[in-house]
């Protein structure tokens, strides 16, 4: 069981920020925290997709020159790591596979050596980006919610709004009254 | 009609229509932000969204063109799919991108009165921008065959999104924090749709969507499957505005510019439900275990609570354009009931709902759109005698509004028939009661307001008496005139949705 939980260190972690991420997002008054539980949440998928990717013994999916001789410790490395992938998480096997299969891409010289998935960091290379550019949204609104409300309190601002919206009611009554009348 | 535009298009443009429909709207788009008069923006999204409209049309008939629908697989920058992008356009993604396209190119063009009133003179080039990026998001999810790509896409459009609802502050200061929500929402909801893609890639090793269908059937009792599984149906659902996770939706409708709640109406929920119907459908397929077991006990009851507890909700609101957005999540409730059936019928009706209320919201929010350009104010009580000052624009209101409540010869009546219809089929007698009730309450809040229009003296006679520009009424009375074709002679929407379906349940799934 000790075991069990363990050998999956890094999505205990990850399931942690992604929960502490999402509490924040939801539970915090203050606009700008909201947007930092946001961020957080957003950088656990970051963590979830690397994690994924990676392989025990695998280098950077970088091709090596010709002259390059197999280093037997690398092959070693690869068996242990599918091995080891294969128990660890029920999906394991098909990352080291497909990660396996995106190596035998590079060419007969990469068989030899044993490569980290590059494809889910180029995903979340994309990810990190979509992230900037929702944080640079949000940030700019909650600029102009201060402007406009003097406030980024978000109880405050929907107290505010109530306020409006009770007014706006009453004017409605009077003008139907007078209407009918 | 549709040969005719699709054999005047040149063959060298027709083979790259699936990327040039996105291409070109998205190249438009920062030239749009730089050009130094809205006006010519505004005529940039016009010829942008006109192309992609044509490009759709070229694309539907390539698929009509062999019986039972043809599939274009199209390769991304020519790398063959599983390494490159591919970009698959079937029955079903022809329909929406055709539904998505039109609705676009008629929002393009009545948008101009409406932005030039509502919009600051500085920012209106960049309005078209931001626009025009929206757009391309949302073709890009309608034709993309690649499970990440279809998040970013999804991102594109939600991120342009967020930016035109928070542009309506100019006219009520509501409408930032209504953006900010629906920022914090939807980012969620897509951050819970790639984990879940994560998954899937953890346990296939692929992200190309008929890929993955083909290689989840070989280990569909693997649990990173069922977590992915339920982290796709949640961020999707977030997006679709499915019921207890539409909070966003009615105050980014109600503040909104009247132009971006037109265009946000008819088309952004509706593509976040094709994703859903993709994923559901051609991804996981109706073998996958878990799939029986949401389709009856999430995506019906929800549907049913939706149209239900909202269209209660829409009685009881003062401002039209909160009752309508309300309706809209009540109508998000019928199309996934139709798509919990689970049967060919029953999906085909939900999508034929799908098309038709595009068409109903579109109509009622653009008629609004006139409403507020010429008196300001859309609560009820503004509302009051416009039957009688502005007739032209009131009675496409009309059509909608009874288009929307059902009535027969209209488009709404002709999806609710084939829903009913295919819930009897079904045997799910029970829930034909509660479509009917919900329709009666439709009638009530639609009904409070067409009584205000055309029964009530207007509340402040000395006000000038206006219709809306010639250039608004123009595309509303296509819409309008729209349902009642759909209405009288719903052959052609109603074979759209047929096609789409059967290719979920028979080709699907490659």
């Amino acid at each position: 069981m000790l075991e069990f939980i363990l050998e999956r260190g890094n999505y205990w972690a990850i399931i942690g920020l992604m929960m502490i991420g999402l509490y924040i997002a939801f539970a915090a008054t203050n606009l700008i925290k909201r947007l930092i539980g946001l961020g957080l949440f957003q950088t656990s998928i970051i963590l979830f997709y690397t994690s994924l990717a990676r392989i025990d013994g695998g280098t950077a999916p970088i091709l090596f020159g010709k002259d390059y001789k197999k280093d037997k410790a690398h092959g070693e490395g690869y068996a242990e790591g599918a091995d080891h992938a294969g128990e660890a998480a029920a999906h394991g096997d098909h990352a080291a596979d497909a990660a396996y299969g995106a190596a035998k891409a590079y060419g007969e010289a990469s068989i030899e050596n044993v490569y980290s998935n590059p494809l889910p960091h180029v995903l979340m290379l994309t990810a990190i980006v979509v992230g900037v550019a929702t944080l640079a949204v949000g940030l700019a609104i909650i600029v102009r919610i201060r402007e406009a409300y003097g406030t980024v309190e978000a109880d405050e601002i929907r107290a505010m709004d109530l306020e409006v919206a009770i007014a706006e009611a009453a004017a409605d009554a009077e003008h139907g009254k007078a209407g009918t009348v | 009609m549709i040969e005719f535009i699709s054999s005047l298009v040149p063959q060298d443009l027709a083979a790259h229509a699936p990327a040039l429909l996105i291409a070109i709207p998205m190249l438009m788009a920062p030239i749009a932000a730089f050009m130094p008069s809205g006006r010519i923006a505004w005529i940039l999204s016009i010829l942008a969204t006109g192309f992609s409209l044509v490009m759709a049309i070229v694309l539907l008939s390539q698929v009509q063109s062999i019986e039972g629908g043809a599939v274009i697989s199209y390769a991304m920058g020519g790398w063959q799919p599983d390494a490159g992008i591919e970009f698959r356009i079937d029955a079903l993604n022809s329909m929406v991108l055709l539904l998505v396209s039109a609705i676009g190119f008629l929002a393009a063009i009545f948008s101009w009165p409406t932005v030039q009133a509502e919009i600051r003179d500085a920012k209106t080039a960049m309005f078209y921008a931001a626009y025009l990026v929206c757009f391309t998001g949302l073709t890009g999810v309608a034709s993309t065959g690649d499970a990440f790509n279809l998040f970013v896409f999804l991102e594109i459009s939600s991120i342009a999104t967020y930016v035109l609802v928070a542009l309506g502050a100019s006219r009520d200061r509501r409408a930032l924090p209504a953006a900010g929500n629906y920022l914090l929402m939807g980012t969620i909801g897509a951050s819970f749709f790639v984990v879940g893609v994560g998954f899937l890639y953890a346990a296939t090793g692929t992200l190309n969507m008929a890929e993955l269908a083909v290689r989840l059937q070989d280990v569909q009792e693997n649990k990173a499957v069922f977590a992915g599984y339920a982290f796709i149906v949640v961020g999707l659902g977030i997006k679709a505005a499915m019921f207890p996770l539409h909070q966003w939706l009615p105050n980014a409708y109600a503040y909104s510019p009247s132009f971006v709640t037109m265009f946000l109406a008819a088309t952004a929920t509706k593509v976040a439900i094709y994703a859903l119907v993709r994923f559901l459908f051609t991804v996981f397929g109706l073998e996958f275990s878990f799939e029986g077991s949401t389709l009856i006990w999430i995506l019906m009851p929800m549907g049913i609570a939706a149209m239900i507890a909202c269209s209660f909700q829409a009685v009881f609101q003062t401002d039209v354009r909160r009752t309508l957005a309300y309706s809209s999540v009540a109508q998000v409730g019928y199309m996934l009931l139709g798509i919990s059936i689970g049967t060919a019928a029953g999906v085909s009706a939900g999508l034929f709902h799908l098309v038709n209320h595009a068409l109903i919201k579109g109509a009622l929010f653009m008629a609004l759109a006139g409403v507020v350009l010429t008196y300001k104010g859309t609560s009820l009580r503004d509302m009051r005698g416009l039957g009688r000052s502005s007739p032209w624009t009131m009675t496409a209101f009309a059509i909608g509004a009874v288009s929307l409540i059902g009535i027969p010869l209209t488009a709404g009546f002709q999806s609710k028939f084939a829903l009913v219809n295919a819930l009897f089929e079904y045997g799910w007698w029970w829930a034909v009661a509660v479509v009917m009730f919900s329709s009666l309450l439709a009638v009530v809040y639609m009904g409070r307001i067409l009584e205000a229009v055309f029964f009530r003296a207007p509340t402040n006679p000395n006000k000038r008496h206006k219709e809306a520009p010639l250039i608004i009424l123009i595309p509303l009375w296509i819409l309008a005139l729209a349902n009642i074709w759909v209405g009288v002679q719903g052959g052609f929407v109603a074979g759209l949705a047929e096609d789409a379906a059967a290719s979920l349940f028979i080709g699907g799934a490659p």
